[in-house]
């Protein structure tokens, strides 16, 4: 990974005078007079080109750093009490929520998490919903040693990728539910790699923006795992009306998708 | 510009490269030299021919720090590294010389872009290894500001062997080096294999290995145009041209025994511009051979392997071209989606494209059927002959299927033992290599660009150790034989 630069490289900015070189000579030509706010802001920056770029970096470095920080292995939690409250602790931090056996669901509440899981150390996590959580491939880390996992909600997290659910292997045994609506960087490549959870049986893959054709994918989806309840795009979406179908179409009510 | 002058004339001999050296190249008598500072002299002065303002752009610069010879994804995959791990910002300055700017013979994108970590040697497991992190976290070693993010289109579908009863217990050996260096790989029977794959005939499968994790395929071109969108803002020069010729000074010296040795140093390279006559004396400091499967014949332009047979002067680079036939087919009814990349016993292997039901696959001829790799023409009769037979013979549905398209590229492939030349070469002290892996550069090129970037720096291998793959093995004879080659 690229470490974030050390300095900023913030040079001065060097004052060119209202007549040296070009820009001073445009200035003079120009018939405006008193140039807008919003002119002046622009070349502002502009002059200051490499710094912007410099603050930019630095801004999207932060970013980066933000997620990563997030997705951090707990290893003294897990050493201490176990996988499944590691677990259930990366979720909760993340703001999903965690559903033990024989348990409610558990959600983190404003002022932080219940001291009742700290207690839960040899029950098993049933249940996870991660929607909208900022999980990415080393934060499944943490996901993966739960290996009694049944039911596993990825809706609409912007960081599970194609390589992530190559790694759902894990939880073949024990995962029953798996949603993935709405992930934008899921595409049919991943998908291809559910073959191996044959105990699932409700897979969601609706609403997935990076899958290239869904009617198709759904269908291969569902030759790929026979068992499994696929919800996902209507097999029709995407089909263009033949000539008939068009005409016949056009004078009775539209179909529901 | 009178500098210039004389040192066309005269040659760098003078300026002082110490004792005991001699050029290589052209000597002339003094006679010669004198009509030739004559001649210089004459054009000089007004009313002569040359002038001291030309203009140079479309010739590489006269100095560069490494002249990397070949463009592809190793070449430009040492570049980048080499500019990522320089002490200082813009410390170094490399050149990439390519031949063909739009890489139409070139092996990196004719490929057909597996990467895989089941091999038998720890190291190549290991390259693979760290290459397939580097293509995860793409979008951070190679992002410029501004552009958008890279789309490998990695497909994590797996590689799946199968091995024949001869074969099981090596494949057994080999999946345990496999996991101990951290491959996630299974081992799967006859009978797990046909409930997995329903579509496979286990017929003459021992054992199967299959890859769960970081295997796959992805798009060989999207890598290539991301290094080089990286590279260019990292400051490297691009040049379209070819490589002529190497100009080099010996060093004659005696080992601690009393055997002679001679030591060379490379000083210029000859940069002929593409469809001109005009070269460019790149004056370099150290030059790496990433030229993939001609890269036998740039070893041969810098002089490695002229000697006696069996000395080390006399060894060659043992890399040449040779062609190998890529096939894309339709076959309605053939594997669904979860198909990986299946290599059969027999060396045959297929992988399914897009999800059309098409599927790409092909053949590694034996040492007698190679086809002549003069040209980079289709052989559409081998894929009846050769391929067909043993892909339907291991999927029944194949036996219905129609070819759509067929392309050749050519693997550079290393005679000796299959696996790559990384590293420098023991008598040319500034020449490293980068080359010969037969097959599986593509899937190698992030850990081995960053190896070579190392060993130019520091001078020894820091993260991945290479010492089996030195150039040196070929005169020790110490073989680091690739078992599994596709």
């Amino acid at each position: 990974m690229a470490a974030p630069r050390a300095s900023l490289r913030l040079v001065a900015p060097v004052w060119n005078g209202g007549t040296s070189g070009i820009r001073g000579l445009s200035r003079a030509v120009d018939p405006e007079g008193s140039p807008r706010k919003g002119r002046t802001l622009l070349r502002f920056l502009a002059d200051r080109f490499y710094d912007v770029e410099a603050v930019r970096e630095y801004l999207l470095q932060k970013q980066v750093l933000k997620v990563l920080q997030k997705n951090r292995s707990f290893t003294y939690i897990k050493e201490r009490y176990g996988p499944y409250v590691a677990g259930a602790y990366f979720i909760l931090k993340q703001g999903g929520a965690v559903k033990f056996q024989d348990k409610e669901w558990m959600r983190p509440n404003g002022r932080g998490l219940s001291g009742e899981l700290w207690k839960l150390r040899e029950v098993p996590v049933e249940a996870v919903d991660a929607s909208g959580c900022a999980i990415n491939y080393q934060g499944l880390d943490n996901l993966l040693a739960l290996k009694e996992l049944q039911s596993l909600s990825l809706q609409c997290c912007p960081h599970v990728d194609d390589w992530c659910l190559s790694r759902l292997h894990q939880l073949a045994n024990s995962l029953r539910e798996l949603s993935l609506a709405g992930c934008p960087r899921i595409s049919e490549r991943g998908l291809a790699c559910l073959h191996h959870l044959q105990n699932l049986r409700r897979l969601d893959i609706s609403d997935l923006p990076a899958v290239s054709n869904p009617g198709l994918t759904q269908i291969l989806v569902e030759e790929m795992l026979p068992n499994c309840e696929v919800l996902g795009a209507d097999w029709a979406q995407g089909l263009k009306l033949g000539p008939e179908e068009q005409t016949r179409d056009t004078a009775s009510s539209p179909i529901p998708a | 510009m009178l500098r210039r002058a004389l040192r066309l004339g005269l040659g760098p001999g003078l300026l002082g490269r110490g004792l005991g050296t001699h050029r290589e190249g052209s000597t002339l008598a003094w006679d010669g030299k004198v009509s030739e500072i004559k001649k210089k002299i004459q054009s000089i002065l007004p009313g002569g021919a040359w002038s001291p303002l030309c203009d140079t752009s479309h010739l590489p610069p006269e100095h560069s720090d490494v002249v990397i010879v070949g463009g592809g994804v190793l070449g430009l995959s040492v570049a980048y590294w080499l500019k990522r791990l320089e002490k200082q910002q813009g410390a170094i300055r490399v050149l990439v010389v390519e031949r063909d700017h739009t890489y139409s013979q070139a092996s990196t994108v004719l490929s057909v872009g597996g990467i895989r970590q089941q091999f038998s040697l720890p190291e190549n497991i290991q390259l693979s290894l760290f290459s397939v992190e580097f293509l995860r976290n793409i979008n951070e070693y190679l992002a410029v500001v501004d552009d958008p993010p890279l789309d490998l289109q990695f497909n994590p579908s797996g590689y799946l062997f199968l091995a024949s009863e001869e074969g099981a217990t090596i494949m057994e050996n080999n999946v345990k080096v496999q996991r101990q260096e951290g491959a996630k790989v299974c081992l799967m029977s006859p009978e797990q294999l046909q409930k997995k794959f329903p579509w496979i005939n286990t017929e003459g499968v021992a054992l199967a290995s299959y890859g769960l994790e970081n295997e796959g395929w992805f798009d060989p071109w999207c890598l290539l145009q991301g290094l080089r969108r990286k590279v260019q803002s990292m400051g490297v020069l691009f040049c379209h041209g070819e490589v002529t010729r190497f100009v080099s000074s010996s060093n004659h010296m005696e080992t601690t025994s009393g055997e002679k040795v001679t030591l060379r140093r490379i000083h210029e390279v000859h940069v002929k511009v593409d469809r001109s006559q005009e070269y460019q004396p790149v004056e370099c400091a150290i030059v790496v051979i990433a030229a993939g499967a001609w890269s036998g014949q740039i070893a041969e332009l810098a002089g490695i392997g002229k000697g006696p047979p069996g000395t080390l002067q006399g060894t060659r680079l043992p890399v040449e071209p040779r062609k190998r036939y890529v096939y894309l087919w339709h076959c309605p009814q053939g594997p669904g989606l979860e198909a990986p990349l299946v290599a059969d016993p027999s060396g045959a292997y297929f992988r399914r494209e897009g999800l059309g039901n098409n599927y790409l696959g092909g053949y590694s001829p034996t040492e007698e059927e190679e086809p002549d790799p003069g040209n980079l023409e289709v052989d559409h009769d081998f894929f009846q002959e050769k391929v067909w037979p043993h892909l339907a013979r291991r999927v029944p549905a194949f036996e219905t299927l129609k070819v759509r398209r067929a392309w050749a590229g050519y693997y550079d492939y290393n005679t000796f033992d299959q696996n790559g030349v990384v590293g420098p070469h023991p008598l040319v002290v500034n020449m490293y290599f980068a080359t010969g892996f037969s097959g599986h550069g593509l899937q190698q090129a992030p850990a081995v660009g960053r190896a070579v970037a190392e060993v130019m720096l520091e001078g020894r291998f820091q993260t991945i150790d290479l010492s089996p793959f030195l150039f040196s093995r070929f005169y020790l004879g110490e073989k680091a034989q690739e078992h599994c080659i596709i």
